[in-house]
């Protein structure tokens, strides 16, 4: 019978040791347990969602297939509350028990929670409004609060509380940190160093921050309306989030009569003290004396474990780690490893600093070698110091050049310097070594790599050296993705190409473009190259219906049964009582199976048969919504200024006149609008491929590149404009643009983080590149060339274009 | 062999269904001028495939996008295969085989 290994805890060290022991083909009857109802996902990237850079959705490293292909059974949502060690069992909240040959416990940490009055309300958990910060549901529930509130208070001022207090202005305007030392990060920093942190904090961040503040007394009967110092000042506030360390989950293990102290004790095998089946890896352990609180040091002791649980290296020694710390607040660059300050006589240590900068660099050396290191405001050389300090490297004669770029050999490590086992993504704890491994065996493009190894894929500042690595490894052999940079997949080319070789040789037609640059006809390209013709060409494009999708033929969408749904135009989502009786009387007449509001604000009439398609578009006598098509969708709008209290611009009328103008305009993807008017944003103009908000004074906001569908993203503000007529012109710009630049089927929401919201203002807002009257008289011709597809109802475009395809009956 | 229709019923380059025996087929006329015929409904779900994409090689259903290899009927993405037909042009006329 397989050994039955038994994991409890499924955060980034549990899964992760799993990982190594199925790397080393480790045969196992595998049972997790996890207290979170998810699978695993990358803990550090909360500080990202919370920030709103990054969506959940990318934070999953191991998600639930995942445990189904390799045969594990995760137990979500389930927590084990007592281990009989002489039975071999363990025993869940909900009863079961689970006898195990091998055990590994890996619970992790949880967030230290001072016992400040007023934090907890009896019975009830935390006080409403106060918030830790460590687990996804930790992370969601704070934004939901933090959005409906104004201030919020952060206590700690460590790298928790430093990214929690950065991430929860994404959500309220005002933030304050209390932190109870002297100056901010001080288990890493020195005092110098911090007041240097500091004064970037509320300058370029405005977080305002307190140092040296207890707080006594979280205030408020019902909610939080403040918190109070020592010093018996009150700090305003609606939220509390606690980021004041934290603690190892042992206790349950030490109930079990298992060695605790600060964590549970274990060897250098990362086996539990006098235990010879039971082991313990990551911040719930405590290995010589040391608890982590990083990942780094996990990936390491994870290694080790799976190497004498599976037999591969039964010499495998786990030494400790060094660890480097380093804030991920964009605008706020700290990193530091080792000492903060030199500690003996004969320790060598050299400080810059640049005030008004912000910029304060540290390095102390000891014998020769690196023992400590404190970058702020300036991280260039951080990843060369890194280096010299986990390995103990010789250190430059001219010690400056640890600190700075002298112009001689630069500070960027040599790829081939590297040794084999260094590690690289310290996210997921990723070789040199095993990069080059997966060169070796024929992945040759980054994008490839980073997918196979994960390096890269978690906080993603290693991405550069990453490529680097590749490309070394590669001997410059490195391969471009081609599936990646070409526009369709039957002809090798990347957009820009593909688009000046059309131009140079006049290619007007879909197959003229695959006779003359791709050989071999591709149905799964036809349809990318006509949309990128008829944006190119417009009137002069020479239509082959061939090259269309089935919905393009017929101007409707297909469905499961091979019908196809109706959905007319109406515009800012506005109708009439004529036209609702119109559409009622059609969908009687018709006997149209259902009749529906749809998410764009319009109806539709859904299982038409196709050869009545003309009918019904004749006897409605309205144009086309175009919800079929990669192109201009719907304005969704507001009631705004003329009926609602808040309004205080008129987005229906402006969302109206914008869908008059850009509709049916087809592109790389779809496009959907809205306007609303004000930013209570009833009209979900946040979250649209361009949406328009309302402020006060007369001005429009234009948000662009936000998506509520498959993925979420708020869009990002382009600029803010004083006329509806700026708008219209502005978006014109904007969606020409993205006709232009985005991949196929590659919607705002990649296009625009991809070019950078930066650029994409530079280009839009600004003509920068002075191409603004160029991309405009585009659109204007598109404009002008629109006619809607429901006119060409009495003469069939081609013989049988509404004959029918099938019987009509599903299969299941 | 028998006349189901005329080749100028199916525009060069789309296919068309035609009901041969109470049976649908799906006659597709390839941009090369030959043509080729399958069962006109989708094994995978139903779908219609004479209102699939095709190029000299494959056809497209447009439900999916599975594909299936238009001569031999094939599946190209590990679908059930197609019944396909042979099936010839007489002068203007679409001729049908057997499958
Ligand atoms: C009818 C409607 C659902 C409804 O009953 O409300 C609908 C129906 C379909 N949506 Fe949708 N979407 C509808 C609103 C939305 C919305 C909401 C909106 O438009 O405000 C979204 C989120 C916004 C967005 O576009 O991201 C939405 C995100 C999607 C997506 C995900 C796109 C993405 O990249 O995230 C797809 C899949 C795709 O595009 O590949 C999709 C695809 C589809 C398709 C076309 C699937 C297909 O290819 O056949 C559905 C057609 C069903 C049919 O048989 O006609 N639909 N779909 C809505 C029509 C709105 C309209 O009046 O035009
Ligand atoms: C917001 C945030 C940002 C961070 N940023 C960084 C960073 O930039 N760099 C860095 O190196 N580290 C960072 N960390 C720390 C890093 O996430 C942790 O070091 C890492 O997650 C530890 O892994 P672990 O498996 O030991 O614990 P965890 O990932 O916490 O996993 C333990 C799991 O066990 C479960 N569990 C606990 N008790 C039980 C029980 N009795 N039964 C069942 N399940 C149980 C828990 O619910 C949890 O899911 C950050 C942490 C947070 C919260
Ligand atoms: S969410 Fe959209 S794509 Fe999915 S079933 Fe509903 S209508 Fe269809
Ligand atoms: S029905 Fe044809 S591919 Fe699904």
């Amino acid at each position: 019978m397989r050994q039955r290994l038994v994991v409890i805890g499924n955060g980034m060290a549990g899964a992760r040791t799993v990982e190594e022991i199925l790397a080393r083909g480790g045969d196992f009857d595998i049972t997790m347990f996890g207290d979170e109802p998810y699978g695993n996902y990358n803990r550090i990237m909360l500080s990202n969602v919370l920030a709103g850079v990054e969506d959940e959705s990318g934070i999953f490293l191991n998600d639930l297939s995942w445990y189904v292909g390799h045969g594990i059974t995760l137990h979500t949502g389930t927590r084990i509350e007592r281990i009989d060690r002489l039975a071999r069992t363990v025993h869940a909240a909900d009863g079961t028990a689970t006898p195990y040959d091998k055990l590994i416990i890996a619970t992790g940490s949880r967030a230290f929670v001072p016992p400040i009055p007023g934090l907890h309300r009896p019975g009830r958990g935390y006080h409403q409004g106060v918030f830790a910060f460590r687990t996804l549901d930790d992370t969601r529930a704070m934004i939901r609060y933090a959005k409906e509130h104004q201030r919020a208070v952060v206590i700690g001022g460590g790298l928790l509380g430093l990214e929690a207090a950065r991430g929860l202005q994404s959500h309220l305007p005002h933030v304050t940190l209390i932190h109870a030392a002297g100056h901010l990060m001080n288990a890493q920093l020195n005092e110098v160093a911090g007041g240097m942190l500091k004064q970037s904090v509320e300058a370029r961040l405005g977080i305002e921050v307190v140092v040296n503040g207890r707080t006594t007394e979280i205030l408020g009967k019902h909610a939080v309306t403040g918190v109070k110092l020592d010093d018996g000042r009150v700090i305003e506030c609606d939220v509390v989030v606690v980021a004041a360390g934290i603690r190892a989950n042992a206790e349950m293990a030490a109930a079990s009569g298992f060695a605790v102290e600060r964590g549970i004790v274990v060897d250098d095998r990362m086996r539990v003290r006098d235990e010879d089946d039971v082991y313990a890896v990551g911040e719930c352990a405590q290995h010589r004396g040391e608890t982590y609180g990083l990942v780094a040091p996990l990936w390491d002791q994870a290694k080790v474990l799976a190497d004498h649980l599976t037999g591969t290296n039964p010499l495998a020694e786990y030494h400790g780690s060094q660890v480097a710390t380093k804030l991920k607040v964009a605008g706020v660059d700290v990193a530091s490893m080792g000492l903060k300050e030199p500690e003996r006589d004969d320790d060598e240590s050299l400080t810059f600093t640049e005030p008004a900068k912000g910029i304060y660099k540290n390095v102390i050396i000891r014998d020769g070698r690196l023992v400590g290191a404190t970058m702020v405001g300036d991280v260039k050389k951080v990843a060369f110091l890194m280096q010299a300090f986990d390995r103990g490297l010789a250190l430059p004669e001219e010690r400056a050049e640890l600190m700075f770029d002298l112009g001689g050999p630069a500070g960027e490590v040599k790829v081939e310097d590297m040794a084999d086992d260094e590690q690289v993504c310290n996210c997921n704890g990723v070789s040199k070594g095993a990069i080059c491994a997966t060169v070796q065996q024929g992945c040759k493009t980054v994008s490839g790599v980073m997918d196979k190894t994960r390096a890269g894929k978690g906080c993603g500042t290693c991405k550069p050296i990453v490529q680097r690595i590749v490309e070394w490894a590669a001997g410059g052999e490195v391969e471009e993705d081609p599936a990646a940079s070409y526009y369709v997949p039957g002809i090798p080319m990347p957009k820009p190409e593909l688009m000046n070789a059309i131009r140079v040789h006049d290619l007007r037609s879909v197959s003229s473009v695959f006779a003359k640059l791709g050989g071999e006809e591709d149905a799964k390209s036809k349809m990318g190259l006509a949309s990128l013709l008829k944006m190119m060409w417009g009137g002069d494009y020479v239509d082959e219906r061939d090259a269309r999708f089935i919905n393009d033929r017929v101007h409707a969408n297909i469905q499961r049964d091979g019908t196809f749904s109706v959905v007319p135009q109406m515009k800012g989502g506005v109708t009439t009582p004529a036209q609702l009786r119109r559409i009622a009387e059609v969908a009687e007449k018709h006997d149209v199976p259902m009749v529906k509001l749809t998410g764009g604000q319009r109806i539709d009439l859904l299982g038409i048969p196709k050869e009545k398609l003309p009918e019904v578009w004749a006897d409605l006598d309205m144009p086309s919504g175009w919800a079929y098509g990669k192109s201009f969708r719907t304005v969704k709008t507001c009631v705004g200024s003329d009926f609602c209290r808040f309004g205080v611009g008129d987005s229906t009328a402006l969302g109206i006149a914008l869908e008059e103008r850009y509709q049916g305009i087809e592109g790389p993807g779809k496009m959907k609008l809205a306007v609303t008017g004000c930013p209570r944003n009833c009209a979900e103009a946040y979250v649209k491929d361009l949406g328009v908000v309302a402020i006060d004074g007369g001005k429009w906001e234009i948000y662009v590149g936000g998506a509520a569908g498959a993925h979420i993203r708020k869009g990002d503000l382009l600029t803010t404009v004083g006329s509806a007529a700026e708008v219209m012109v502005l978006t014109g710009r904007f969606l020409q643009y993205y006709r232009e630049n985005a991949n196929w089927l590659e919607r705002t929401y990649a296009f625009v983080p991809r070019v950078g919201i930066d650029r994409v203002r530079e280009i839009v807002v600004d003509d920068k590149d002075g191409i603004a009257a160029g991309l405009d008289a585009a659109m204007d011709a598109s404009v002008a060339a629109y006619r809607d597809p429901w006119k060409d109802r009495d003469q069939p475009a081609t013989p049988g274009q509404f004959r029918t395809s099938l019987p009509l009956t599903v299969l299941t | 062999m028998r006349v189901i229709g005329r080749v100028d019923e199916i525009p060069p380059g789309e296919g068309r269904a035609f009901a041969v025996d109470g049976q649908m087929i799906a006659v597709f006329r390839l941009r090369d001028g030959s043509l080729r015929a399958t069962q006109a409904v989708c094994p995978h779900k139903g779908g219609p495939l004479a209102d699939g994409q095709i190029d000299l090689k494959q056809v497209l259903c447009p439900l999916h996008l599975n594909a299936w290899d238009l001569t031999t009927g094939c599946s190209l993405s590990g679908q059930p295969d197609l019944t396909v037909y042979d099936v010839l042009i007489d002068d203007d006329k679409i001729l049908l085989g057997d499958a």
